[in-house]
């Protein structure tokens, strides 16, 4: 059995788990009578798209712009920030610990207070993806940079390579794979905080849209709601694995 | 009589940790001859990563002299030492060829020229057509080869090797003993070889100093008078019989 033949076949066993899930669903809604306000069935599911009073795309766009925004802004700050520790040691000393304790804070709770401060909207759903996202990002990377073979630094020294030349031949590339690991738990909870903020308070996106129409009890949008919001959780995790196969070798990816 | 290449005499070394000293050198005395390959054989803790690290400029040390170079060999201390560690610390996310050529670009030697070289050295140590595979596809006494290979890159007049083949399986080592040889008869390199090999120390070295633990000093330092180049064969001549056993006396072992 060749290597790419079992990829293949590893690719369709995953796409036929999750065309069985959906059958599973759809049998389970239509033979068990279950009724439609308990439990959509896919069909229905997908007909909730059709109802022009949601406005999918324009809460797609909004929930999108949240999540990607947030992970970004603390992928860039995040990033910025431990490279900042690991040139001023003493910055590092007298920041991190800080940051550890405000990481204790559930982010969750810092919602009313940012509706309070930045009001309804894009920007405070955006900040709280943001929050969420900042710290793993922050630690995966001071760690990177921090995990240095001794030996490879002598190796360094003796040739008299300056701090530069280390940072950007050894350190960097080095913890390149680290930072991938962040981000790629980053991703997941990037969605996490932007669906959190919306249900707090909101005029736009899905988590918005859920509230809307749990009023009406329209379960079906409720589950479209759910998976489109994975979905985009879904890209962005993709996104991030695909950056990481084309700029991390193989052997260096920390699973 | 005319200066030796490297010249210490009497270096001393102390390790201070929470207040407490350490010795983990003393009376380290010889001489090396440029093109000689001397080893530095004793037991673990006897101090010979720390005069490795010495002679390499890495650490300072609290008593004695070190020379390296002399008016006519001259040395340069940023340019002439070439490393071998007792793991290869090959850069993962690096193809071999890049990875020996690393030392060039932190010198910032010519690019072109450096890189032909370091096809050269792949060839030299055996690894032609696999210069463009990443470490892990490599195994581990082929990574150490392409360690060999980026210590020499740079076309440094000293290499240290602080127990290169330690790592390795017993067959292996052996076999790398006969490709070391080769390497450095056709490189013509002055080598600074520690191990804790005993065999290994008088096979490989054309002189052999010995050191010794608690406290820890230098306790010998001969020459091997057995001609080169050597086959795994000289190891059951009597000659190479009385140095091992001259070294197991020194260590208290026989
Ligand atoms: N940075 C250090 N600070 C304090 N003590 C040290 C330091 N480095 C080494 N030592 C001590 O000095 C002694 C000599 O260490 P060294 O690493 O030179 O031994 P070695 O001969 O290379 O041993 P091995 O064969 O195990 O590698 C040891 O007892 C060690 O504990
Ligand atoms: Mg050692």
């Amino acid at each position: 059995m060749s290597g790419s033949n079992e990829q293949v076949q590893r690719y369709a066993l995953a796409v036929l788990s999750h065309l069985i899930l959906v059958a599973a669903w759809h049998f389970f809604v239509v033979y068990g009578k279950i009724p439609k306000i308990v439990m959509p069935s896919p069909y229905d599911t997908i007909h909730a798209l059709l109802v022009p009073n949601y406005r999918w795309l324009e809460n797609i766009a909004a929930t999108s712009i949240e999540v990607f925004g947030g992970f970004l802004l603390a992928a860039v700050f995040g990033i910025l920030t431990a490279l900042m520790f690991s040139w001023f040691r003493y910055l590092e000393m007298f920041a991190m610990p800080l940051l550890v304790s405000l990481n204790m804070i559930p982010k969750v709770a810092l919602g009313p207070l940012m509706i309070v401060w930045l009001r309804y909207g894009i920007w405070p759903n955006t900040l709280m993806a943001f929050a969420i996202c900042f710290f793993p990002i922050v630690l995966t990377t001071a760690r990177g940079l921090r995990e240095v073979e001794p030996d490879l630094l002598d190796l360094v020294r003796t040739l008299r390579g300056s701090r530069w030349q280390l940072f950007v031949k050894i350190q960097l590339p080095g913890a390149l794979p680290y930072i991938f690991s962040g981000m790629k738990v980053a991703a997941i909870l990037a969605v996490a905080g932007a669906i959190v903020g919306e249900f707090l308070g909101s005029e736009r996106g899905l988590g918005y849209l859920m509230l809307q129409v749990q009023v009406t009890l329209d379960t079906a949008a409720m589950f479209m709601a759910v998976i489109l919001i994975t979905l985009i959780g879904g890209v962005l995790y993709g996104i991030v694995l695909g950056l990481e196969r084309y700029f991390v070798v193989k052997d260096a990816r920390i699973q | 009589m005319t200066e030796a290449f490297i010249h210490l005499d009497n270096v001393k070394k102390v390790y201070r940790t929470r207040g407490k000293e350490f010795l983990a050198v003393s009376q380290a005395t010889f001489d090396v001859e440029q093109g000689e390959l001397v080893s530095l054989v004793g037991p673990s803790g006897c101090g010979k990563t720390t005069l490795l690290k010495i002679l390499a400029g890495l650490h300072g040390f609290d008593g004695g002299v070190v020379r390296i170079g002399s008016g006519k060999q001259p040395f340069n201390p940023a340019r002439d030492i070439g490393m071998v560690f007792q793991q290869p610390l090959l850069l993962k996310w690096r193809r071999i060829i890049d990875n020996v050529m690393l030392p060039a670009e932190i010198l910032g030697l010519p690019q072109a020229a450096a890189r032909a070289r370091a096809y050269e050295l792949l060839d030299l140590v055996g690894l032609k057509g696999h210069e463009d595979k990443y470490p892990y596809e490599l195994s581990g006494g082929m990574q150490q080869r392409a360690s060999i290979a980026r210590a020499l890159v740079h076309d440094p007049k000293l290499i240290l090797m602080d127990e290169p083949f330690g790592a390795l399986d017993a067959l292996t080592r052996e076999k790398m003993n006969l490709e070391l040889l080769q390497i450095w008869a056709k490189a013509k390199k002055t080598i600074i070889f520690v191990t804790h090999g005993i065999t290994e120390a008088v096979f490989l070295g054309t002189r052999v100093v010995v050191l010794t633990a608690g406290p820890a000093k230098m306790a010998d330092n001969f020459e091997v008078d057995i001609p080169m180049p050597r086959t795994l064969d000289v190891r059951n001549t009597e000659k190479f019989g009385e140095y091992t056993r001259r070294i197991y006396r020194l260590l208290g072992m026989e």
